[in-house]
């Protein structure tokens, strides 16, 4: 028997929420002190959203719609861990992210590249007994936004996690290797720690990649918690 | 018995939790696909037929520091039922109905949110005190590198007065969390703006 604690100190690789070179943050991030509190069962407990929640095919995104989408097919794959490296089993991830040429379907994208009207852009994975992930997509396209002269945002995928508790809910981003737009963008700079920064990188793995299919990635999510002093308890082996 | 053992794979070795990053602008035709026509498995109404406690709305808007209201916003709502029991906690504290405490709304074109629920009980606090009703609310936005954290209490809560997280709060600042009652129709309606920065900004939270 086994309690989870949540150490503040292990979000020091989070970045401010005010980043004034992401514009947006200076209207939208609180000016006034964060008041901290300790972990009552409100903060301890949370949701559980499961294997229910996804369908078939929900974690193939090449296979929403009639045809395929265009673009670099990709197989991304990895596990939900927590500060111990203890598997997060069972736990809902939602993703979305733009098409092969940048555009998001959202209403509100303006960015003129075509929509592919065989590729939506979402999907739903629930890790399995080891914590294990896995979907297919195609690797998203650079984008540009309005957040200064010549702005482009890197290539990546968003995600949304929950893990066991409301403390362990993740919404970020996954960017991939070696991409030169790194150096120009706010978003991914506001985490001020280089080797937290590079936490949201995936890793291109030969061994993922799927021969005459897909490239393949992997990409590891650490949520919040780690394990306290086993309580003494004789039933525990 | 090893960890190794214990989750029958090799535990990873990570080297720290991974950073939060912007949900960003475009969220909407995955996390709220209300208006794409796809499936969704989230709603901003969580009463449930068995649900435990007086039905509720809840609304406000969402507000930057220009006071400007801000449509791109989503919420997240975690709350015990009325007897003051978490889904899915442990047997003392759980319920067994099938109302999950769990809603998530986007905003509308005016910055404009409303759940509908049922108003929560108390539940246990730290040191043996006893929480006031209160839901706890998880804010994401564009511009928000990471959620911020607010919770909602309710106006003519007797136990607000004996809160410990509310006690915690600067006493000129606690009005911003308690959400004012009233009645529309048969409806009791609770108001609860959510002003990220500013003047009355609301109290957020570290935990």
């Amino acid at each position: 028997m086994s309690r989870t604690i949540y150490p503040r100190e292990s979000l020091s690789g989070d970045p401010p929420y005010l980043h004034a070179d992401y514009a947006s943050t200076r209207k939208r991030s609180p000016s006034k002190p964060l008041v901290i509190i300790p972990h009552t069962l409100s903060e301890l407990t949370g949701p559980v959203y499961g294997h229910e929640t996804v369908q078939e095919g929900d974690n193939d995104l090449t296979r929403q719609h009639l045809g395929e989408p265009l673009g670099e097919r990709i197989v991304v794959t990895g596990r939900v861990l927590d500060e111990d490296g203890r598997p997060v089993p069972n736990t809902l991830i939602e993703l979305w992210q733009a098409n092969a040429a940048g555009r998001y379907i959202h209403v509100r994208d303006q960015h003129p590249a075509p929509l592919d009207p065989n590729f939506t852009g979402a999907g739903r994975v629930v890790t399995d007994s080891e914590g294990r992930y896995r979907f297919t997509s195609i690797k998203p396209g650079a984008y540009p936004w309005r957040n200064h002269p010549n702005a482009w945002r890197p290539a990546h995928i968003h995600f949304s996690l929950f893990g066991p508790s409301f403390l362990t809910r993740l919404v970020t981003q996954m960017y991939f290797p070696g991409d030169p737009l790194f150096p120009f963008d706010p978003i991914f700079n506001s985490i001020a720690d280089e080797r937290a920064r590079n936490r949201l990188i995936a890793r291109f793995d030969i061994e993922t990649t799927e021969p005459e299919w897909a490239l393949g990635y992997q990409f590891d999510f650490v949520l919040r918690g780690r394990n306290a002093t086993p309580l003494e308890d004789p039933h525990d082996d | 018995m090893t960890e190794a053992r214990r989750y029958g794979v090799q535990p990873g070795n990570p080297d720290g939790v991974t950073p939060s990053q912007t949900v960003g602008p475009f969220f909407a035709y995955v996390l709220t696909p209300h208006e794409y026509g796809t499936r969704e498995i989230f709603s901003k109404d969580i009463v449930t037929p068995d649900a435990v406690g007086h039905p509720i709305r809840i609304e406000g808007y969402v507000i930057d520091g220009d006071g400007e209201p801000i449509i791109d916003a989503m919420l997240e709502i975690w709350q015990a039922d009325g007897d003051g029991r978490y889904a899915g906690a442990a047997p003392q504290h759980g319920a067994n109905t099938a109302f999950k405490g769990f809603g998530r709304s986007d905003v509308d074109s005016n910055g404009f949110f409303a759940f509908r629920t049922v108003k929560p009980g108390q539940v246990p606090g730290p040191d043996g005190t006893t929480q006031a009703p209160h839901i706890n609310v998880g804010v994401f936005a564009r511009g928000l590198l990471k959620r911020l954290f607010t919770r909602i209490y309710f106006q003519g809560e007797p136990a607000n007065a004996t809160d410990p997280i509310l006690a915690l709060v600067p006493k000129e600042r606690r009005h911003t969390l308690i959400a004012a009652r009233r009645s529309r129709g048969d409806d009791t309606v609770y108001t609860f703006n959510i002003r990220l920065q500013g003047e009355d900004e609301t109290v957020f939270f570290e935990a």
